[in-house]
């Protein structure tokens, strides 16, 4: 229970943070909206729902990339993390409250970009929005894994998006996939199969990414 | 408490730290001295458990959850309250009657009518003030205090001489300092690397 207890003080600390600061929603946000009015205006007017789908996946995932970039960004600029890190409770409790908090704000940044996406283009079917669900488990538990990696280098910025990117390929897969055909069960199965996959390994392996003496 | 053997650090080609050795006793105090980039915040990194030793061997009697570590920064978030962030170190290290404590340490170092503000209001004196508060929150066994007087005033460093009194014998001290002279009388014994 006492790892819970501190997944849930971590994760309502991330959530206190972001609404005092309001740098990370707001900015998302903005940016998936704007995404759309760009594809709306870039993609020719007959263009197929298949296209615009794939559209989808790509706001989705840099969306969330741009969440990710920030979401170590409090512990950074005052070191915080080895205050985190000293602390007697499991390493892994950051990563899962992390992932929770930026799973937090994706989802919100969603709620409001579905709706867009489906008056700029086409309706979202049950499918999708399973799709959507299960993608958003897997983008934010790698990325704060990668988040976490990528914050004590100097090329932070940088890598964020390199190490982030190709992982994420198989999440665009299963979320096209999952949205432009009409058996979506496959699609979603690999989804969760991530999600088990890299969740287990992103918590089991966490420790070794903000520890360095062990 | 803390044994050191030929402990070296190197950050790719500099090397920062280069056989120390070290050996602290359990209710000891040693104060570690030397100009700016001896390797002392290298030194006390490695003996709180936050950083590996390149070369040699480190011994720490304690666990984690007993060591106190006061950093150059004060390893609290600015956007919330001093209240938020001692609250949020109170569960993470299990603090027993954690409320009572807090308002104690708060209360001692002056802070207590400050409590609700945020960090990002404090000045560089009080938010080290509460960095204190932090460390002495889960009353560690070992407590690795780099430069603790930095920033602080008059009264805030004659607080801290009276802590560091009250906590000397009962607790192990490791202690960073460019004024040795301060705490002379409380030492044990003395570290200088150059």
């Amino acid at each position: 229970m006492s790892y819970v207890a501190d997944v849930r003080a971590l994760a309502r600390k991330d959530l206190l943070l972001e609404l005092r600061a309001r740098d990370t929603l707001p900015a998302m946000l903005l940016f998936v909206v704007a995404t759309f009015v760009v594809f709306h205006f870039s993609l020719p007017a007959h263009s197929s729902e298949l296209a615009a789908s794939g559209l989808l996946w790509v706001a989705i995932v840099f969306t969330a990339l741009l969440g990710l970039g920030r979401a170590f960004v409090p512990e950074r600029e005052q070191h915080v993390l080895d205050g985190l890190v000293l602390a007697p409770c499991d390493r892994s409790a950051i990563w899962l409250a992390k992932a929770i908090a930026t799973l937090a704000f994706l989802a919100v940044a969603e709620v409001v970009a579905l709706p867009v996406f489906a008056l700029f283009f086409h309706g979202i079917g049950t499918a999708t929005v399973a799709a959507v669900v299960l993608a958003d488990l897997g983008i934010c538990a790698v990325g704060t894994f990668l988040g976490a990696m990528a914050v004590a280098t100097r090329a932070r910025d940088l890598l964020l998006p390199l190490l982030f990117l190709p992982l994420a390929i198989p999440i665009v897969v299963g979320g096209v996939g999952a949205s432009v055909v009409s058996a979506p069960e496959r699609y979603l199965g690999f989804l969760a199969l991530y999600d088990l996959l890299f969740g287990v390994l992103c918590w089991a392996t966490f420790e070794y990414v903000v520890a360095e003496a062990q | 408490m803390i044994k050191a053997r030929k402990l070296g650090k190197r950050f790719g080609d500099k090397r920062v730290l280069r056989d120390v050795d070290l050996d602290v006793a359990r209710g000891g105090f040693a104060v570690v001295t030397g100009p700016n980039g001896s390797g002392k915040t290298t030194l006390l990194r490695i003996c709180a458990g936050l950083a590996a030793p390149s070369d040699g061997t480190v011994e720490i009697a304690v666990p984690r959850a007993a060591i106190g570590y006061l950093a150059h920064d004060p390893l609290v978030y600015r956007e919330l309250t001093a209240l938020e962030n001692l609250e949020l170190y109170g569960r993470l290290y299990r603090v027993p009657e954690r409320r009572e404590r807090i308002g104690m340490l708060l209360e001692r170092f002056g802070l207590w009518e400050a409590r609700h503000e945020r960090v990002s209001a404090y000045s560089r004196g009080m938010t080290q003030r509460l960095a204190l508060c932090r460390v002495l929150l889960h009353e560690p066994e070992l407590l690795v205090l780099d430069e603790p007087y930095s920033a602080l005033d008059t009264a805030g460093a004659e607080l801290l001489d009276a802590q560091l009194a009250e906590l000397r014998g009962e607790r192990t001290l490791l202690v960073s300092t460019h004024d040795p002279a301060r705490v002379e009388t409380l030492a044990t014994m003395c570290l200088a690397i150059a």
